[in-house]
């Protein structure tokens, strides 16, 4: 991160683009962090979007930041996108390059400017601080020209796609591509809306930016061979991998950040013959789901805190009936209604401990967007093979993010959705002490001629209601050994960093990124850290504490409050299990990802 | 488990023996019993096939019924099995999905879900068991309970005004709502096979006496105990004369004023219309959807999808 991104490299300079200036020298960059500060009504989040698939169908890696208001209309938001011609870890720390639409924008911003950066700034909203010397500004009329570009009607609506263009101009990329992501985008709506944005666009990239910038930059190429990018938000990643996970049906109720999963599973479902019912509240939501998965299609319901809290009885009846569901927690900042848009990871305890009883569930928490289309499928296969609930522990930052991954193999990935109503012979136990439980669902056939009453009382072996304490002990255990066995079969976690040395970090879900930069940067500059993220977070992996013996302190770094001694709520379980004293705990509540420069500071002070 | 089983070709006739399961838990002379029975004999009468009955319950006393059938079932948490079964019934269409469950399950706890199924209009069959007390937690005050009706939790006698079960259901939107009496067998039957035979969210109260909590609730509605026992005169569309004094079922306004009438008030089907139900709207969407994708496999549909996002 010291070291600026913008690297120059005179050999081989690029044809220079058209209409620049021609003694402009186009500076070869392995990556770049833009940051687009407006208001979310200007579509700074499309323009951002646009930015982001760019980059991932030129190969090139990309994450996205931002922050959206939860007010419905309007309020201050960004949008940040990072493009680098290697690995993208983190949407960074710092802007290379700030696009501030208005005051606010500027005066809020700023600050995140590295030092040497570029301003690009509306200059009929914006007035920078002619004190400022330590960045290059660049003022454009952003407003006027939009207004001028498109004329009457469209006011300034239009600002983001001719920024759009200015951004093309000055960083050479591929107008082509840009121009047809437009049409994808707009085409499907009237011709209007088509010409009106490539209007813009074109406006925008035709605006001489050359004469007051000194440079223009060039992405260095991706690695040729690379695989086919796929460019999506975490959320739409984490409904798509449902889908591949034979998951066709489900339930749920709109909540920030979860509905936009529930919105898309809604309108995906029926092209595979399934259903996804927006229901009356939670707890129908989460009841409906399990009526479906009584039936025999895994199904799915999901929610932010609040509404977790809401499905937890239910949640209990699947852990003691043993019926196979799918919970997505979309954390926010909590607790109750708590900051809505912002990201935390404060729901693990719920997660784990969320319910009343001994109630085992699985929980799994993805690293980056990618890993929520993959986490679902290893979601449903535990779900499906022990018969159990699974969480799935995304968070607001995944959720919101785009990130470009390698095209999934789907033909090898692709998971049976159909039911196994089989019929089941004489030996059929519903509840069978001596293996997994595996649901008969209606339409199965009991050739032993006694059908199963699936049971959230405590039961014997046919499902028959028991106060029987020996049964209560046996049937609590045979639940809780699913967790056991699980954990034998999950692989133990790879070390990023050294295989030991002086500190390991230990994160959980979308903490990977910066986390892993961290351990990055340390190394470049000579330190020992290394770090393990974990995915599956209940039952652990075996084998973490080979891996804590070989180091001298272990840091687990979460988004969520230290509580009444010390730990977050990942590092107060490690410290349970583990009863090791080097386990230490690097928290943070403020609601915002965690930036590469707070974990090292945290790790190395 | 799914090995080569031998599945027998022929069926057994469906009888009571086959579908009897655990011997009930209920109290002697409860009135469940008598709607248990009922149950089978509809069921008998009926000769679906066994493993394609759902017979599902929340939580109480009456909840208990699941097992109690030789049927698929579940029995789920106190106030949520109208959704638990509208899952079972939207994701599943070959199934004949049964409910039952008690007056504080349905009515109180489970109140918004039963509004929000009724107007949906799921496919199901819902017969509350309505004793007008809170049975397995013994004896307090349900939402059903008359004023004056003196619970442990309120000894001096209800003060809240009850739920009219009829006038609940009909202006949720339920579109099939009678009402039945635990001491009518033939009646409970013969509403049970209308209810399960119609398209969409039908339910049967059955007035059901909680002999240990709440006895004589019912009485004047005994006609052996010196009440009444009355029908509704259900119209017969034969263009008689007396026929224009009969009850329409579609008539939502009539059958409120039924639903008015003083207890014991009438039994019988006070509503029954025909509106498209969730289950059929969402088919067709998902038939016209799938037709849309030109039918395509799983595979294919999100490849193409992820095409579009590269
Ligand atoms: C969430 C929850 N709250 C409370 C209870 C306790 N509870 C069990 S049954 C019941 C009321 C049953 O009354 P009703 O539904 O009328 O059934 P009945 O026993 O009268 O047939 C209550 C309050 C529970 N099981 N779960
Ligand atoms: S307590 Fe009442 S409702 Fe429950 S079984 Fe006994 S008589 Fe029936
Ligand atoms: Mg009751």
């Amino acid at each position: 991160m010291s070291t600026s991104p913008v690297v120059e490299e005179p050999e081989t300079p690029p044809p220079t683009p058209g209409g620049a200036r021609a003694d402009l020298r186009p500076e070869h960059i392995r990556e770049a962090v833009i940051r687009l500060a407006g208001n979310s009504q200007d579509g700074i989040q499309s323009a951002g979007a646009f930015l982001a698939r760019l980059a991932g169908r030129s190969s090139q890696d990309v994450m996205t930041y931002m922050t959206i208001p939860s007010t419905i209309s309007g309020g201050a938001s960004i949008f940040q996108v990072r493009i680098g011609s290697g690995e993208v870890l983190s949407a960074g720390d710092e802007a290379d390059f700030l696009v501030a639409f208005y005051q606010h924008s500027y005066d809020e911003h700023i600050h995140h400017l590295r030092e040497g950066g570029v301003l690009l700034y509306d200059s009929d909203q914006v007035e920078p601080d002619p004190e400022e010397k330590r960045f290059v500004h660049v003022g454009v009329p952003i407003t006027g020209l939009t207004i001028e570009a498109l004329g009457g009607t469209a006011k300034d609506k239009g600002k983001n796609i001719f920024t759009l263009g200015l951004l093309s101009k000055i960083f050479n990329f591929d107008v082509e591509k840009l121009k047809k992501l437009i049409t994808e985008r707009f085409g499907g709506k009237s011709e209007d809306v088509l010409n009106t944005a490539l209007m813009a666009f074109q406006s925008g990239f035709a605006y001489p930016v050359g004469n007051v910038l000194s440079r223009l930059y060039h992405f260095e190429p991706a690695d040729a061979s690379a695989q086919a990018q796929i460019t999506m938000d975490g959320n739409q990643a984490l409904a798509y991998g449902l889908i591949a996970a034979g998951v066709r049906y489900g339930a749920g109720y709109p909540i920030t950040p979860w509905t936009s999963i529930m919105e898309i599973l809604r309108s995906e479902f029926p092209k595979y013959g399934g259903l996804f019912v927006q229901a009356e509240d939670e707890l129908g939501a989460v009841s409906l789901a399990l009526g479906m998965s009584y039936a025999g299609n895994l199904s799915v319901t999901g929610s932010a805190g609040p509404g977790i809290s809401l499905k937890t009885e239910a949640i209990g009846w699947a852990s003691m009936a043993e019926i196979p569901l799918l919970v997505v927690n979309v954390q926010r900042g909590g607790p109750s209604t708590g900051l809505p848009t912002n990201v935390e990871q404060s729901d693990l305890y719920q997660a784990i401990f969320g319910g009343h009883g001994d109630s085992p569930r699985v929980v799994l928490a993805p690293r980056t967007v990618e890993d929520c289309f993959y986490v679902a499928l290893e979601a449903a296969r535990i779900a499906r093979k022990y018969s159990t609930p699974v969480f799935i522990l995304s968070d607001t930052s995944l959720a919101t993010r785009i990130e470009a991954f390698d095209e999934p193999d789907l033909s090898g990935l692709m998971m049976n959705p159909a039911p196994d109503i089989s019929p089941r012979d004489q030996e059929y136990k519903p509840y069978a002490l001596d293996h997994l439980t595996h649901h008969a669902p209606p339409g199965s056939r009991m050739l032993g001629d006694k059908y199963p009453v699936v049971t959230g009382l405590e039961h014997d072996e046919m499902g028959h209601p028991t106060g029987s304490p020996k049964l209560h002990a046996a049937m609590t255990a045979k639940r809780r050994r699913k967790l056991q066995e699980l954990a034998k079969e999950i692989a133990i976690p790879e070390i990023h960093g050294d295989p030991e040395g002086e500190m390991l970090l230990v994160g959980w879900g979308s903490t990977y990124g910066p986390i892993s930069e961290a351990v990055n940067v340390a190394r470049e500059r000579g330190e020992s850290l290394s770090s393990i993220h974990l995915r599956h977070i209940h039952p652990l992996p075996e084998g973490l504490a080979q891996i804590f013996s070989r180091f001298k302190r272990v840091l687990v770094i979460e988004m969520n409050d230290e509580g009444p001694y010390g730990y977050g709520q990942l590092a107060s379980i490690l410290r349970a299990r583990f009863c090791d004293p080097k386990i230490h705990s690097l928290t943070k509540t403020d609601g915002l990802t965690f930036r590469v420069r707070e974990i090292l500071e945290g790790a190395l002070k | 488990m799914t090995t080569a089983i031998a599945v027998p070709e022929e069926r057994e006739k469906l009888t009571k023996k086959a579908l009897t399961a655990d011997h009930p838990t209920w109290c002697p002379g409860c009135g469940d019993f008598a709607v248990l029975a009922a149950y089978y004999k509809m069921l008998e009468r009926r000769q679906l096939p066994q493993e394609n009955i759902v017979t599902l319950a929340g939580i109480g006393c009456s909840s208990r019924f699941p097992y109690f059938v030789n049927t698929h079932g579940a029995h789920f948490i106190h106030g949520r099995a109208v959704p638990l079964a509208s899952g079972v019934s939207l994701s599943r269409p070959d199934l004949h999905v049964f409910l039952f469950g008690g007056d504080g399950d349905g009515f109180s706890i489970g109140g918004n879900h039963l509004e929000h199924g009724a107007r949906k209009n799921i496919n199901l069959t819902y017969v509350i068991m309505d004793n007008f007390v809170y049975g397995l937690t013994k004896k307090q005050t349900s939402p059903t309970s008359p004023i004056g009706f003196k619970s442990k939790t309120d000894p001096t006698g209800a003060i809240d005004h009850p739920v009219n079960p009829m006038k609940k259901l009909i202006s949720a939107g339920a579109t099939f709502v009678a009402r039945s009496h635990a001491t009518q067998v033939n009646h409970m039957i013969q509403m049970m096979e209308r209810a399960m035979d119609h398209q969409g969210f039908s339910v049967v109260e059955i007035l059901s006496e909680c002999v240990e909590f709440f006895p004589g609730a019912f009485d004047s509605s005994i006609p052996r105990k010196g009440g009444t026992y009355s029908l509704i005169d259900e119209k017969k569309w034969d263009d008689t004369p007396e026929d224009e004094a009969r009850h329409d079922v579609t008539d939502e306004i009539a059958a409120y004023r039924l639903a008015n009438l003083p207890f014991p008030g009438l039994f019988g089907v006070f509503y029954n219309i025909d509106r498209p139900t969730k289950n059929a709207m969402e088919k067709k969407w998902i038939s016209d959807t799938r037709a849309k994708t030109g039918n395509r496999s799983d595979l294919e549909i999100l490849q193409k999808t992820f095409d579009r996002m590269k």
